[in-house]
């Protein structure tokens, strides 16, 4: 009897699911992947952590900064983030302040500690270097489902890993630096492994392959490392994360013009 | 010590709070730069040094314990080997924060930055300016304060309590950028009886409203800027002295984004100081990005100031057209250019400024400055420096 129960309700499984894949055109599929992606990390709180950015010209040159993230999981909106930065020296304490926004601009000010000056800034700027990094302030920015159209292209095995490949592209076209992005995610975890940056032109730009994925809190993953590398220039960023911490408590006061103040 | 009356407010409020509990870290940071200045042209004024060349520091110590509250410690000093009264030694800061969750209080000596604009700084009126320093006024000496901050969903309120007026620091004789006359900074006159030792206020209130960042405030006490009078010194020759009133002002400072476009504005009413008057300066500052297929992005700035008292205004800026570009390469080395040009619109007054900057490895910064002063006539301001076109070269070491 249980068998049977068993194999009446794997059939049906198998039936809904052709069904659902049958009727579900490559664009659906996308953006169903693009959601469960996201549903996956959900309720993250907020979290902490170091970064190490290196950069490397295309002969070998390299020069570090270092600086630290905060970043509050904001309800039915974009997250908040806060960036230090550490070294440079002579930028040590200079802050990113940033609340995204699933529909519209993001919201962006820097503060300047020499002068103690809170500047607003245009994140239209989008296309924009972080900090002389091939990251730039899109890539770096909270990816929320809405800022992006999808589309699946096919299934693949990326270094033995079972994933969905997808292509996104931006819906601010007009200020993204990017026509698409075409984006490699395991089916088991959807986790991010690749991402190719193709620019305004239609050519391929960079690639972004993220490393050593650890599970926190027994739901959200996160890589150690991330490798952007520039085609057109041979340029490429290292960006190594450490110590990260989940539920630390911080709060919407930890994300204003006066935490920016406080920083050190 | 003229920051004295901080440093016993500091103490009071250390004793107050209590001891503070355990520690999680602390830190030393800072620079050491060298410094000269190139004058294109001999000095006009007697005892004038042509060129200068000077040394400075800022180490910067800050301890923070458990509770997030942080202790601050930024000393400054510079040695200047033309102008002695450039020589001089300042306490930036030196206080102590106490931060909970509805407020904040930071009593000590601090600095504090308002306003929006790039060439002006109008409305910023808490810390005086460490005019020795630079001219272009960004430069600011360490205020003793209380000051209470509590942030609301609603917006920012900000109190002050001023216990002890610092006077601006003003070129000495043997300094250049100055006045025909050498400003005597050691008999100042007080409007008040108190001098020094007014009491200042300042209340604040800031938001920000999806795309509109504003402020605005109300300050009563000493002005910062000084009225120069004729006068003579300590030794019977001629010499300006300054001369500071009992004022109120009243400041707004807002910055708007429209897409691409920064929208700034900063205005203040001032009464105290002669007549009541309204100065404002405004403009917009537009960035291409990623020019020409790099990495480098444009800033596009123009603003324009204005002074109700025209050409008895204290400041240069009192009907003036500011145009300027920032270019940043965005390159490991952070380097970067600002130009700009600030015409009077009533005469033929003309001042050009480039300041540029670039890292060395990862500890050395250098730093270009070049001023030029075109055309003024005799009643403007910038007649007095008309030869004092120059180029600062600064190179730093941050630890």
């Amino acid at each position: 009897m249980r068998l049977l129960r068993l194999i009446g309700e794997l059939a049906l499984i198998f039936t809904l699911q052709s069904f659902a894949t049958a009727a579900q055109s490559p664009e659906e599929k996308g953006l169903a992947i693009a959601r469960q992606a996201d549903r996956r990390d959900e309720g993250f709180g907020d979290l902490t952590a170091d970064m190490l950015m290196i950069l490397m010209n295309k002969h070998g040159q390299k020069s570090e900064r270092q600086m630290r993230i905060r970043t509050l999981e904001v309800e039915n909106d974009g997250d908040k983030s806060l960036t230090i930065f550490d070294t440079p020296r002579d930028v040590k304490g200079t802050a990113f302040l940033s609340f995204t926004h699933k529909v519209g601009d993001d919201d962006q000010w820097l503060y300047l500690p020499a002068l103690k000056r809170v500047k607003r800034i245009s994140s239209r700027n989008k296309s924009g270097s972080f900090m002389g990094s091939e990251f730039s302030y899109e890539d770096i920015a909270s990816q929320e489902v809405e800022k992006y159209t999808y589309k699946w292209i096919r299934d693949e095995t990326f270094l033995n890993i079972e994933c969905f490949v997808l292509e996104q592209y931006p819906v601010d076209q007009k200020n993204s630096g990017y026509t698409k992005q075409v984006i490699w995610l395991d089916k088991a975890e959807y986790r991010v492994w690749k991402v190719e940056y193709f620019d305004r032109k239609n050519s391929h730009l960079k690639t972004l392959l993220a490393t050593g994925y650890q599970k926190y809190r027994d739901k959200h993953w996160r890589p150690d490392e991330m490798f952007m590398v520039n085609h057109q220039t041979g340029k490429s960023t290292k960006l190594i994360t450490s110590n990260y911490k989940f539920r630390t408590g911080l709060t919407d006061s930890d994300f204003n013009q006066n935490s920016l103040r406080r920083i050190r | 010590m003229r920051a004295s009356a901080g440093g016993t407010t500091l103490l009071v409020v250390l004793s107050l709070l209590g001891a503070p509990s355990a520690s999680v870290g602390h830190e030393l940071s800072g620079y050491v730069s060298a410094e000269g200045r190139l004058f294109f042209n001999d000095p006009l004024y007697p005892g004038q040094a042509r060129d200068s060349g000077s040394l400075a520091f800022q180490p910067e110590y800050y301890h923070e314990w458990e509770d997030g509250s942080g202790f601050l410690f930024v000393p400054f000093g510079r040695i200047d080997n033309a102008d002695s009264e450039r020589t001089h030694f300042d306490i930036r800061e030196l206080n102590y924060l106490w931060p909970t969750e509805n407020w904040e209080l930071r009593a000590g000596i601090g600095k504090v930055f308002w306003g929006a604009t790039e060439f002006v700084h109008l409305v910023d009126i808490i810390n005086q300016t460490d005019l020795v320093e630079n001219i272009d006024e960004e430069d600011k000496l360490g205020q003793p304060m209380v000051h209470f901050s509590a942030p609301r969903g609603w917006g920012v309120w900000d109190l002050f309590v001023l216990p002890y007026f610092r006077e601006r620091t003003f070129p000495g004789r043997d300094g250049r950028l100055r006045h025909p006359l050498v400003v005597d900074t050691d008999h100042p006159i007080y409007d008040n009886d108190a001098e020094e030792y007014h009491l200042d206020f300042a209340a604040r209130y800031s938001h920000t409203v999806g795309d509109l960042d504003f402020g605005i405030y109300h300050f009563m006490g000493t002005g910062r800027e000084p009225t120069l009078l004729l006068g003579v010194d300590s030794k019977g020759r001629p010499a300006l002295i300054p001369y500071y009133k009992q004022i109120n002002q009243t400041g707004l400072d807002l910055q708007y984004v429209m897409g691409q476009w920064l929208l700034k504005l900063e205005s203040l009413y001032r009464t105290g100081q002669g007549d009541g008057f309204f100065a404002s300066v405004g403009g917009f500052e537009y960035t291409f990005v990623g020019l020409a297929d790099t990495y480098m992005d444009l800033g596009l700035i123009g603003e324009y100031a204005f002074d109700e008292r025209g050409d008895d205004a204290t400041t240069i800026y009192e009907d003036d057209v500011m145009l300027g570009f920032r270019l940043a390469l965005n390159d490991p080395q952070s380097t970067e250019l600002l130009a700009g040009v600030i015409q009077d619109l009533g005469s033929s007054t003309r001042a050009v400024s480039i300041e540029a900057s670039r890292r060395i490895g990862s500890h050395w910064k250098l730093f270009l400055q070049a001023w030029g002063f075109f055309d003024p006539p005799p009643d403007e301001l910038l007649y007095n420096i008309r030869d004092d076109d120059f180029i600062r070269i600064e190179l730093a070491y941050y630890f």
